[in-house]
């Protein structure tokens, strides 16, 4: 299949890693991190490190929607699915990520909420159509990759005077978190993550374009490689880093030339820019409160906006006591550090998020890589 | 006892009634329905005499049983609909004992307003694929619910077959050294299902593998008698079944991912769905486990059957008291293969 075999060829994939080992210089650690849980995903399902020297180390980083997102926030999307009439529309992931007291969206279903997993935006659209009696609200959650096509839908609902959709906006942005984690630990601090360059996101990529990393590869001298989604995508933007580390450049290259340019997708760019608008800050979970992160709806399609149609209030929540997800999503520290690990936390018991999503650094690990972990 | 004479009714109208209350409730609309629609599709001399259970003579040996229900959605779908698939689903389950399968009974739960259209072709696709399967349905019940109170159509169906003697196949029985074949590739039902599922649709050719395999089941052991494990992987694919001999057995597996065969519109679907075709059920494939001696010959027996014609080797059962399945992926790392968590997606059978 064109645009997938040969990404996943076994003799390109040992080809390029027998150059990282050629060239990645012994006595010197590279330690990279790959921001999007679809990296992650991939690291994990082809067993990328197995084919790495042990000097080049991935680290996995916060990029995963649905690991993100603040427990109180997803509290609230509980709330508003247990309300009389509501039709609460998400993606799948989102159903057993567990919120506070014990909560989870397949919970409030079972108990009798109205939750609808959805593929698309459209999908979501179509229900509040089909369903005028009942109001729908659509559990926005994602980074730039996700957010045009909420902002389709928001318009789409708006030009068919649709009184019964909205959505519950909960859309990140990358650059942002990237600049937080370089920005938040002190060397040397306990909690100190080191990264001498950065995996960039694809699909992102794909709508922001490769400037927005610009600014870390000069202002903070970090090299980013822009990678696609494949394992040889991943292990050619391995090779690119140990390159650019080794010749002491800091720049953003882009491996993922066959769908991502400088400027991006302009006019998914417009798309955001008419329905959304950048909040002053907003809380991650595990990386805190980060200025200028995330997105609201605009004033004027308030009207689509669940959080200004219905009054539920953002109250923060704590997770799982000795839960390490917050260390995890900073790439603090790997899902084996974590006491609950595969223990009281696996996939069918999950404690924190980042067990929930197969984006998820400890799902990933648990699902493909627990071969690894010496046996408790 | 005679069989019953037709009750003098107008005859039902198949092409554009309706099933409603009566049709469940045990008097002369219920008769009718049985002797319209279901008795010329099973038609056997078992279930002709019209008792409430088949009766019939049983070779001496031991018998294997099973039972499935099915709630599939949508109904029909390319490569079959829910009633080949009652049939296909429990024949395999008992088949996978080894056993020769020879009797099904089926119970239907419609909904008030189902077409008796749709009923009688699904009827009939049963009456079929146990006919193609060479097994007979010899016992089979009817319930009407009200209208929203099932989805069209729920089917069960059970079955029995006669185990040869000297055949030991179960779960519990690979052995390290063991090797592990499949009969062709894998997740083509649940990605033909997935295609027609509204919200879902996407276009491909992709049919469902829904097929009886105890033809296959008998061409292995007759080659190799000492078949360890047979499985279907049904729902939750071959990860799965895998997983489940692997805790039955107290064994590992190791698997090369590079043999495993996927047609490219179930990785192409699984691409876009983000799903592994390891997870995806499988309504026409077997998985067997042979001792190393017997694993060509039983390779040469499964490629001589059609259903079994892409059969091949995907790895090996191995020493590992963590019973894990691991895989030498396709770039030459390795992982596991576990069990999906969660639901896929509801009612793929």
């Amino acid at each position: 299949m064109k645009h997938l075999d040969e990404y996943r060829d076994g003799d390109t994939a040992r080809h390029v890693a027998a150059a990282i080992h050629r060239e990645a210089e012994p006595g010197r650690l590279y330690r990279l991190m790959e921001f999007c849980g679809g990296h992650t995903h991939t690291i994990f399902r082809y067993g990328i490190e197995d084919l790495l020297p042990a000097n080049v180390e991935m680290v996995h980083g916060p990029g995963c929607p649905v690991c993100v997102l603040p427990i109180g926030r997803l509290d609230m999307a509980i709330r508003m699915a247990r309300r009389d009439g509501v039709i609460l529309a998400s993606y799948g992931d989102m159903l057993r990520v567990p919120g506070s007291k014990g909560q989870s969206l397949m919970k409030a279903k079972a108990e009798g909420a109205d939750v609808r997993m959805v593929y698309s935006t459209m999908d979501a659209v179509r229900l509040a159509e089909t369903n005028p009696d009942r109001e729908v609200i659509f559990f926005a959650i994602g980074f730039e990759t996700t957010t045009p096509p909420t902002a389709l839908a928001v318009e789409a609902a708006c030009s068919k005077r649709l009184t019964n959709f909205s959505v519950f906006c909960n859309h990140v942005l990358t650059p942002p978190a990237i600049g937080a984690i370089l920005d938040a630990p002190a060397a040397g601090d306990a909690d100190a993550v080191a990264i001498d360059g950065f995996l960039g996101p694809a699909h992102v990529s794909v709508v922001i374009g490769s400037q927005p990393y610009e600014v870390f590869a000069a202002h903070y001298g970090k090299p980013v490689a822009i990678s696609g989604f494949e394992p040889v995508d991943m292990l050619q933007s391995i090779l690119m880093l140990v390159r650019q580390l080794n010749e002491g450049r800091a720049e953003v290259e882009n491996q993922y030339i066959r769908a991502v340019t400088r400027a991006g997708n302009v006019r998914a760019q417009r798309a955001m820019a008419r329905v959304f608008q950048v909040l002053p800050a907003f809380e991650w979970r595990g990386l805190g409160s980060i200025p200028c992160s995330a997105l609201r709806i605009r004033d004027e399609f308030a009207a689509f906006d669940a959080e200004h149609r219905f009054d539920e209030p953002y109250v923060p929540a704590e997770g799982t006591k000795s839960c390490e997800c917050p260390a995890v999503l900073r790439g603090a520290k790997k899902p084996t550090d974590c006491k609950l690990f595969g223990q009281a936390c696996t996939p069918e018991t999950p404690l924190g998020s980042c067990m929930v999503s197969s984006e998820g650094a400890c799902a990933a690990y648990y699902a493909y890589g627990r071969m690894r972990t010496p046996a408790a | 006892m005679n069989a019953p004479s037709r009750i003098a009714m107008r005859r039902l109208d198949l092409t554009t009634g309706r099933i409603d209350l009566t049709h469940g409730a045990g008097g002369r609309a219920m008769q009718q329905l049985i002797g319209e629609v279901f008795r010329p599709a099973f038609d056997n001399p078992i279930l002709a005499r019209g008792d409430d259970h088949g009766l019939f003579d049983v070779p001496a040996g031991r018998m294997a049983m099973s039972t499935d229900s099915f709630v599939v959605s949508p109904l029909f779908f390319p490569g079959g609909n829910i009633g080949s698939l009652a049939v296909h689903g429990t024949v395999n389950d008992v088949a996978m004992s080894g056993a020769r399968v020879l009797y099904l009974s089926a119970g239907f739960v419609i909904e008030e307003g189902f077409p008796l259209a749709d009923l009688q072709r699904i009827v009939q696709s049963m009456g079929d694929a146990a006919h193609a399967a060479g097994v007979t349905i010899v016992a089979g019940d009817t319930k009407v619910v009200e209208h929203g109170k099932a989805d069209g159509l729920f089917i069960n169906t059970a079955g029995v077959g006669i185990a040869p003697p000297g055949i030991e196949i179960s779960g519990d029985r690979a052995r390290p050294g063991d090797i592990i074949l499949i009969s062709g590739t894998m997740g083509d039902h649940g990605i033909a299902i997935m295609a027609h599922r509204a919200g879902l649709e996407f276009e491909t050719t992709l049919e469902s593998d829904s097929a009886a395999l105890n033809g296959l089941v008998a061409a292995m052991v007759g080659a190799v008698p000492g078949i360890r494990v047979l499985r279907d992987p049904t729902r939750g694919g071959l990860a799965a079944a895998l997983n489940e001999i692997c805790h039955q057995s107290g064994v590992g597996m190791f698997l090369h991912e590079a043999a495993v065969p996927v047609k490219p519109d179930v990785i192409g679907a699984c691409e876009l769905l983000g799903l592994d075709p390891l997870n995806v059920a499988n309504e026409g494939k077997l998985l067997a486990v042979a001792p190393a001696a017997y694993a060509g010959r039983l390779l040469d027996a499964m490629r001589d059957h059609p259903l079994g014609r892409d059969a091949v080797a995907i790895g090996e059962v191995t020493a590992d008291p963590s019973r894990f399945v691991r895989m030498a992926t396709r770039i030459g790392g390795e992982r596991i293969v576990d069990w999906l968590a969660g639901e896929q997606l509801p009612r793929i059978c």
